[in-house]
């Protein structure tokens, strides 16, 4: 057979190599320094842009999509044209594959720091960014099958099928996790409420980690370490039941991150079933990837690209047998909203996806640049210090979620919380947290020696240039095999149109499904004493989401006594209802807040937000300045309010009309309280006086940002105390 | 609660794209060879021009 010559695109995947460097460090920079805010929390001193709840999401955002997305296409942009030995089917597809995700890289660090975020994780992108996201995920996924399409070798390895499922779920979870109803350029509001926004979120944001973090990943590791250790991997077979057992059970697994939550009792048994069977196919595909090693053991101990691999893949093992574990319920009433997860997480992000994007680059780097690593001695010493980085990280974040845990559910023999102060459980872990941040700052050594190593080999190779490959082309499947096919094994060969008609299939019963949710009122639980927010408590609201305020307080109060007596009533399905999005968060490092409403007054919150260790001794929360002096830009809230009423919130036309009034009129009533304060009034009546001797524009109290804070602070869980519940009970 | 519907509906679909996907590839074949794939992708197709340093 008459054989082709072609090039593969190697100048795609060194581009993304370079954009995984770079984000990386990016990434473990913000994670850094995040860390040493827990123990100087006012470290950023001032500057919002720089502030814990802004940066929190620009950090897993950084690391997740930026440094994890752009190694995963450097693996597939490689193995791919090399596994279907034919070129990437088009330049300009990858082109704008890479451009384009770097373009929404960059939208991203900087609206988030701004303060643009719709505060469900992992997807806290503003609408239009999001868009960009399914538009720039669509060409990946175009290039991709394009180029298998035109293939050169007809079997599809493991690999490919990995990174097909990638593309397809992460395609779908996207858009369904992003419908949102967009207020302004930069402004939306999930199109869900309350706890059917918390379903689809954690269904997303679950999936996203199985099909971001886990899938492409697993990809990799079925090319890359066959390839660094010259040998097949230890069973094609498994790698196959792996692979279908996988993605069929992954999906379903979410509603364990709400147990124990408003969410319905049967939803979250069934996220737990489904979580444990998960570590049979999890720990199928850990061995067939450590078993690959047997036999060249004596390798791994001299080649660091195996060891990172190793690691990688222990980490994934471990990652994978915690994960189930978690979603015990009660193992999940220890260790959520504690520090457990962070070291969950971590082990996940440092090993599994770091270490193995770290032995790939390393594997490839000299590779495409044809030449040798600069020097295996330093690659080691990234290993080790990153191996010991991670241990150093995640074992105090172990300890530190145990100990919070059990100091919040310990009562006194009298059957008083032991631990009422928050602040003291605070307190306890603060040396577990000096000891991540030492760990976090290990790994970020490693990481910088490994951007050096990678640099000086990239200076002694050769300029890379499209590798010249030969291959026979694909032969056509003959007449004789297609004879008599009826329509259904006609559609069987079509891949294209396969896919085509399913997806519309898929988005047929979406919209069929989704439109009558939206309508149909009687899907939520209504209690009748919920009622919407006024005007200024949805600003205050909006406040809170920007400033990322979720990032550290829940909103969630789980039906255990220990948390009843700790905040108060437990959470109902039905409070939640005009929540867009719903807020409940996943970490406690500051308290629950759920029904905070009336239990400070408003100086309270006011000098907490300006000081928050003088109300709070010992707090690490920062300090919130500039929610005091910003002025609330109130020119969007009619339109807030007409986007609530599209999604079902019962606010009359009257309502709209009178929101500047009422908004103005509840305001003042806060900055009266404030006033009651000597120390306010005598300060505030200062800045007056000073700003008009110096003509100076002065913002009135009630027109500042803190007092809608204030008002939404205020108004949190007070709509059911639980006295009126019993009152509207007896009466029944 | 209705919202579950549209994720089971969504999460069907996808689960039933792969199984169709599944039944496709093992009809085409994709899978009576067990064993000559994973050894096939270890080697390299690329014409090498010059000499790499290799080990």
């Amino acid at each position: 057979m008459e054989m082709q010559q072609f090039y593969y695109d190697n100048k795609i995947v060194k581009k993304f190599i370079y954009a995984t460097l770079l984000w990386g460090i990016v990434g473990f920079s913000v994670g850094l320094l995040l860390a040493f805010m827990f123990l100087f929390p006012n470290i950023t001193d001032g500057i919002s842009w720089l502030s814990f709840g802004r940066l929190r999401p620009l950090h897993t955002n950084a690391v997740i999509f930026a440094f994890v997305g752009n190694a995963i296409y450097a693996g597939v942009y490689y193995s791919l044209q090399r596994l279907l030995k034919n070129r990437m089917a088009s330049d300009l597809l990858s082109s704008i594959n890479f451009w384009g995700w770097q373009l929404i890289i960059v939208a991203a660090a900087i609206t988030l720091p701004l303060g643009y975020t719709t505060s469900k994780e992992y997807a806290e992108l503003e609408w239009p960014i999001d868009i960009a996201i399914a538009v720039v995920w669509v060409v990946f996924g175009i290039n991709m099958i394009w180029t298998i399409l035109k293939r050169r070798q007809r079997h599809l390895y493991v690999a490919i099928w990995f990174y097909l499922a990638t593309f397809v779920t992460v395609a779908v979870l996207h858009i369904f996790n992003s419908l949102e109803l967009p207020v302004s350029g930069l402004k939306s509001y999930s199109v869900y409420a309350g706890v059917q926004d918390a379903l689809v979120q954690w269904w997303y944001g679950h999936n996203a980690v199985a099909f971001f973090l886990t899938t492409p990943f697993l990809g990799l590791m079925y090319y890359f370490i066959p390839k660094a250790a010259n040998r097949p991997v230890y069973s094609y077979r498994l790698s196959i039941i792996h692979f279908w057992s996988l993605i069929f059970i992954y999906i379903w697994a979410g509603p364990h991150h709400l147990l124990y939550s408003a969410l319905p009792n049967w939803a979250q048994n069934l996220g737990v079933v489904f979580s444990i069977m998960l570590i049979a196919p999890s720990w199928g595909g850990m061995i067939n990837g450590l078993l690959t090693l047997r036999g060249s053991w004596d390798k791994v101990r001299q080649d660091p690209v195996l060891k990172f691999m190793v690691v990688a893949i222990t980490g994934y093992g471990m990652a994978t047998f915690e994960g189930p574990m978690l979603s015990l319920k009660n193992v999940n009433a220890i260790a959520h909203f504690t520090d457990w997860i962070i070291a969950h997480v971590h082990v996940g992000a440092l090993a599994w996806n770091g270490f193995m994007t770290f032995g790939m680059i390393y594997w490839l780097v000299p590779k495409l640049f044809k030449t040798k690593l600069y020097s295996r001695a330093l690659a080691n010493f990234h290993f080790w210090i990153g191996t010991l980085g991670i241990i150093i990280y995640t074992l105090p974040m172990y300890v530190a979620g145990f100990v919070q845990a059990f100091m919040w559910k310990q009562f006194n023999p009298d059957g008083t919380l032991t631990y009422a102060n928050f602040l003291e459980t605070v307190q306890e872990i603060l040396p577990m947290y000096w000891l991540r941040a030492i760990g976090g700052s290990l790994y970020i050594i490693g990481a910088i020696v490994m951007v050096y190593v990678i640099v000086q080999t990239i200076r002694q190779g050769e300029k890379v240039t499209d590798d010249l490959a030969e291959a026979a082309p694909l032969t056509k499947v003959s007449k004789y095999r297609t004879k008599g096919e009826t329509w259904h094994t006609w559609l069987e060969r079509k891949p294209v149109k396969l896919t085509l008609y399913a997806t519309i299939a898929i988005l047929i019963g979406g919209v069929v499904q989704i439109v009558p949710t939206l309508m149909v009122e009687s899907n939520i639980p209504y209690i009748e004493a919920v009622k919407p927010y006024s005007p200024l408590e949805l600003e205050g609201r909006d406040i809170y989401i920007s400033n990322g305020c979720v990032s550290c307080h829940s909103q969630m109060i789980r039906p255990f006594r220990s948390e009843v007596e700790r905040y108060g009533e437990y959470s109902k399905a039905g409070e939640f209802v005009y929540d867009h999005p719903f807020l409940w968060g996943s970490k406690r490092t500051g308290p629950d807040l759920h029904r905070v409403g009336g239990k400070y007054n408003d100086s309270w919150h006011f000098n907490h937000m300006y000081d928050p260790q003088s109300t709070s001794p010992g707090s690490i929360m920062p300090a919130y300045q500039w929610i005091i002096k910003n002025k609330l830009d109130k020119s969007q809230t009619e339109k807030k309010m007409r986007a609530m009423i599209t999604l079902g919130v019962p606010y009359t036309e009257e309502d709209v009309k009178n929101a500047q009034k009422s908004m103005d009129e509840q305001g003042m009533k806060i900055q009266e309280n404030l006033y009651e304060d000597p120390d306010f009034a005598s300060n505030y009546d200062a800045s007056k006086k000073y700003a008009k001797v110096n003509d100076i524009p002065f913002v009135e109290m009630k027109d500042r940002e803190i007092v809608a804070l204030i008002a939404y602070l205020q108004r949190l869980g007070v709509d059911i105390k639980v006295n009126n519940v019993k009152d509207k009970l007896s009466k029944k | 609660m209705g919202v579950i519907y549209v994720l089971l509906a969504v999460s069907v679909s996808v689960a039933i794209v792969f199984f169709i996907a599944f039944i496709i590839s093992v009809k085409k074949g994709q899978y009576d060879d067990t064993y000559t794939p994973s050894v096939r992708m270890l080697f390299d197709d690329e014409l090498v021009t010059k000499n790499t340093n290799k080990e």
